[in-house]
């Protein structure tokens, strides 16, 4: 009995690396306790991470697969599980299992396109690791913009990776916002629905977007206003999740759980769904 | 087919109890449950338990794993063991039904190991009916209470217990009942089941139907005016979920022991207010759109991803439960119009 | 056999709805098998005409309905009480829950309702219609001859021990007022204080062992009306769920218990809900009878705006460590 594995019971995690990104936002690294990767996953899934007595959440994972020492995870403090994270040093061991969900369509649908990656607040974390992968295996994607906008300069998730890495890179333009006007930004100012729309972007291309729900509808409809088709516009959601299996029944909307048959989803898709999310 | 006559029933317990843990369903002032069988137990003669058998596979409450932490290190105890065989005697044709239900959650990718030890050291003796009631209405969903499913499949009559193993599993039980059993041909059997069947027809819900609803009917209920009505009174308690058989939502949690934590699983209820509350929202808040869930899940979303199998077994507890006496045969005869019944 | 018909609040209701005195109705529904009643809103003469039914079975208090009805609109809603309804009105308008303005409260007399369960083991498995004939209930199954069983035989155990014909709460009152009944409900406690202490632990351990934490005593209890309970909020440290076998799945109900305790009126709404048969009544109805034996009689909800001896302090106040004391030795 005790050989057959039990998708529920955790591996060990060790967190080796605390980055404070914004605020409100920590990037751990983290590995097993003998310095490998927990396990392989694809661009978009996610992991269950807990901590015994506190409890477990479901969390993106924001590194690339392609990265093969650790995995990253992104996490904005706003629960019991987050904000004992927060307080987590160097060293601190946690419980991890996974991959779970539908990952983004990177080696089918999105092969060969160009892309465009709309993100807001936190909602930068999944799309992460996709915009690293597509980094890594260039030739197999077309042109990559990135759209990216929170409440401030300082609000900003992994700015350094944009500024040092993302920006430099041949083929990739990224387009910066921030609300409101701040010392010390020279870059955009304004909400990310409205800056997509003054870029103005051709509709040949396939929409990676992730943020607040606001942000998504308002993107959304200017998408479609500027003649993309929901068929193009991919999405990644958030509930709440027990098991990440498919069994809990807690992030079941319409006949999908998300958990397993998310969170990824094509727009088309969740226009099928009854509207619970 | 072998049989023993009812004086002689306590032998083939007593024989079955020599191997393996054996529940029976008894009476008791408040009800009848299933209780693991004793010398001088007395066999219920009534149809349903207060509770469900899934039980038995899908507890109330069990424990997944352990932790000890000290500073930043932490163990995880996998305290799992090997189930002992354990036999269930008196399922009713809808409850075994259910199980069907359950393993299309439990055993489907990636599986349950704690829900699939149970159900491979459980084996299930059958009872078939022979006095339905009012609230019974497995009929609607397919199934011949006089003619139950699994491992071993009984029949009571007037003076005698008939035995017909069906499974792999129930043959090697019969095997040892051998000698508290002796053959039997079927026909007191035959005309057992026509019997029931003639009341079967009699029953007040003999004539619902689930016609109406099924796989992909999401967009045609979803939005029905009804639910307001139906769910205008619901309490938001988890009777319904508790009782049914194939209710199986569950939620993880940990207890603190004071010597280290235990990580838990027990049932949940999506009629509960906290069900999918989140650190920054919910997105079922109010009780229509809770209730709306469940009655949609057993007769839409369930059956969307099980090749039209309805997630409702027609054992009437939640008829018999509801503090409120609202239950899916409301929900069905509301939301699929006077000629559903 | 209720002495009010249903014919008799149909009227009631319909004239109350076409004068306009209130838009709404809460009543009872008829459902599939004449004794599953559920409550129910009815907002025309058409659907009360149709569907509202007054009978033995309709037990349900519907005193905890008002908070949530009352904040929907400016308008009335009208409301049938049973005498035990109204001590439960009562007291949710002490605890200022809903606003009286917004009700209009019909008074209805009861002879007391049958429990289903009781009906059952008289008549038999299979019922397929229930009718009232005098004093008895006519019961028809599937398997037997029909059978009369006294209307008596059958009363819901909360019924049986009945405190009060009286209304203590009305606008208006169909057929004639009752009285405070000198009920033998405190029996069934003296029982159990006649107990050892083993004895009573083991009554108990058996009862909520059995619990399955469905929460359908929290959530019908009028006297649980909290806008979040301390058993929802993950922050308090009691949980809603708790490894069955450990002491935090008793602590659940006694802690209940506590919280309702000088508040309780004893409707029964929770025996009766419990799909678990556990006797739930009887841990409010222990604090009932202390609190009546610490403090001098007090009834919850007999008089609106009444101060309950556990939050009304005198000097005469029996001392805590007293109180304690004599607890254990009624116990004794």
């Amino acid at each position: 009995m005790n050989n057959r594995e039990e998708t529920l019971i955790p591996k060990l995690g060790v967190i080796t690396d605390v980055r404070i990104d914004t605020p409100d936002v920590k990037t751990f690294r983290v590995v097993t306790p003998d310095g490998k990767k927990a396990f392989e996953h694809k661009p978009g899934q996610c992991a269950m991470l807990s901590i015994p007595g506190v409890g477990e959440a479901m969390f993106s994972i924001t590194s690339s697969p392609t990265n093969t020492e650790f995995m990253e995870f992104s996490i904005k403090k706003c629960g019991c599980v987050t904000e004992w994270l927060h307080q987590a040093e160097v060293g601190q061991q946690i419980t991890i299992r996974g991959p779970y969900g539908n990952p983004f369509p990177v080696d089918d649908a999105f092969k060969g396109q160009d892309l465009l990656f709309i993100a807001g607040g936190i909602g930068l974390a999944p799309l992460r690791s996709v915009i690293n992968y597509c980094r890594h295996y260039r030739d197999n994607y077309g042109k990559i913009d990135i759209v990216y906008g929170s409440r401030s300069k300082d609000d900003l998730v992994d700015y350094d990776e944009i500024i040092n890495e993302w920006v430099k890179d041949d083929g990739i333009d990224v387009h910066l916002t921030i609300d409101n006007e701040q010392e010390g930004w020279d870059g955009h100012v304004g909400f990310v629905p409205n800056y997509v729309k003054e870029l103005g972007f051709d509709t040949n291309k396939t929409v990676i977007i992730c943020g607040p729900p606001i942000m998504i509808k308002f993107t959304l409809q200017g998408l479609i206003e500027m003649g993309y088709d929901k068929t193009q516009v991919y999405t990644t959601m958030e509930l709440r999740m027990k098991c990440g299996i498919g069994k809990c029944g807690r992030c079941n909307i319409g006949s999908k759980y998300v958990c397993k048959d998310g969170p990824v989803f094509r727009c088309d898709e969740l226009e099928e769904l009854p509207d619970e999310y | 087919m072998r049989k023993c006559s009812i004086q002689n029933l306590d032998a083939v317990f007593s024989k079955i109890a020599e191997e393996a843990k054996l529940y029976i369903p008894q009476d008791s002032e408040k009800g009848t449950d299933y209780k693991e069988w004793t010398d001088g137990a007395v066999l219920s003669n009534s149809l349903n338990t207060n509770r469900s058998p899934k039980d038995f596979f899908f507890p109330q409450t069990e424990n997944l794993m352990e932790f000890k932490t000290s500073g930043k290190e932490i163990e995880i105890i996998d305290n799992r063991d090997e189930m002992e065989d354990f036999v269930v005697f008196g399922v009713r044709a809808c409850d075994v039904k259910s199980f069907e239900i359950l393993d299309r959650v439990f055993l489907v990718e990636p599986y349950d190991s704690y829900y699939a030890n149970r159900r491979e050291h459980g084996v299930i003796i059958s009872m078939a009916c022979t006095r339905p009631v009012e609230t019974c209405f497995c009929q609607t969903f397919g199934i011949d209470a006089a003619n139950p499913e699994g491992d071993i499949v009984c029949h009571k009559t007037e003076n005698d217990v008939f035995f017909n193993a069906v499974t792999e599993k129930g043959n090697a039980l019969m095997e040892r009942l051998k000698g508290v059993t002796e053959d039997a041909d079927s026909s007191e059997v035959d005309a057992q089941i026509e019997k029931t069947h003639e009341i079967m027809k009699k029953l007040p819900l003999a004539n619902l139907t689930a016609d109406k609803f099924g796989a992909d009917k999401t967009n045609e209920f979803f939005d029905a005016p009804q639910w307001k009505e139906l769910s205008q009174s619901c309490l938001g308690c988890g009777t319904c979920t508790f009782v049914c058989p194939t209710c199986q939502c569950y939620d993880i949690k940990d207890y603190n022991t004071g010597h280290g934590v235990i990580r838990f699983r027990c049932w949940d209820s999506c009629m509960y207010s906290d069900f999918t509350k989140m650190a920054h929202g919910n997105s079922r808040n109010s009780q229509l759109e809770r209730f709306r869930q469940r009655f949609m899940h057993k007769l839409v979303y369930y059956p969307t991803n099980n090749d039209g199998l309805f997630s409702c077994v027609g054992c009437g507890r939640c008829l018999a439960k509801c503090p409120i006496s609202m239950n899916i045969v409301k929900v069905m005869k509301t939301l699929g119009g006077k000629d559903n019944e | 056999m209720q002495k009010v018909t249903c014919d008799t609040l149909v009227a009631k209701a319909c004239e109350l709805l076409e004068n306009g005195t209130v838009d709404r109705v809460l009543g009872w529904k008829n459902g599939e098998f004449v004794y599953d009643v559920t409550p129910a809103l009815f907002t025309t003469v058409d659907d009360i005409k149709s569907e509202f039914v007054f009978n033995d079975f309709c037990g349900a208090n519907f005193s905890k309905y008002l908070i949530e009805e009352t904040r929907k609109t400016e308008s009335k809603v009208l409301v049938f009480l049973k005498p035990c309804d109204t001590y439960s009105f009562n007291q949710l308008l002490t605890e200022h829950r809903f606003d009286r303005e917004k009700v209009y409260a019909v008074g209805i007399p009861c002879e007391g309702m049958a429990d289903i369960t009781k009906v059952k083991a008289a008549a038999g498995d299979g019922i397929t219609a229930i009718k009232a004939e005098g004093e008895n209930l006519v019961i028809s199954t599937l398997y037997d001859d029909d059978k009369a069983v006294a209307c008596a035989d059958v009363l819901a155990e909360r019924c049986v021990v009945c405190k009060s014909k009286k209304h203590v709460a009305y606008d208006e009152l169909l057929g004639e007022d009752g009285d405070v009944i000198d009920s033998n409900r405190f029996d069934e406690v003296e029982k159990l204080e006649a107990m050892t202490e083993d004895e009573r632990f083991a009554f108990w351990q058996n009862e909520l062992s059995r619990c399955i934490r469905c929460n359908a005593c929290r959530d019908v209890c009028p006297a649980c009306t909290c806008e979040k309970c301390v058993f929802d909020n993950p922050e308090s440290s009691v949980v809603n769920k708790a490894i069955s076998d450990s002491f935090e799945e008793k602590m659940f109900h006694i802690i209940r218990a506590f919280h309702v305790a000088g508040r309780c009126t004893d409707c029964g709404e929770c025996s009766r809900v419990c799909p678990q048969n556990i006797p739930l009544h009887l841990l409010n109805r222990k604090f009932i009878k202390d609190i009546n034996s610490f403090y001098g009689e007090y009834q919850a909800g007999a008089e609106a705006g009444s101060r309950a001896p556990l939050v009304d302090y005198t000097t005469e106040d029996i001392e805590p460590t007293d109180a304690v004391l004599k607890g254990a030795s009624d116990n004794a």
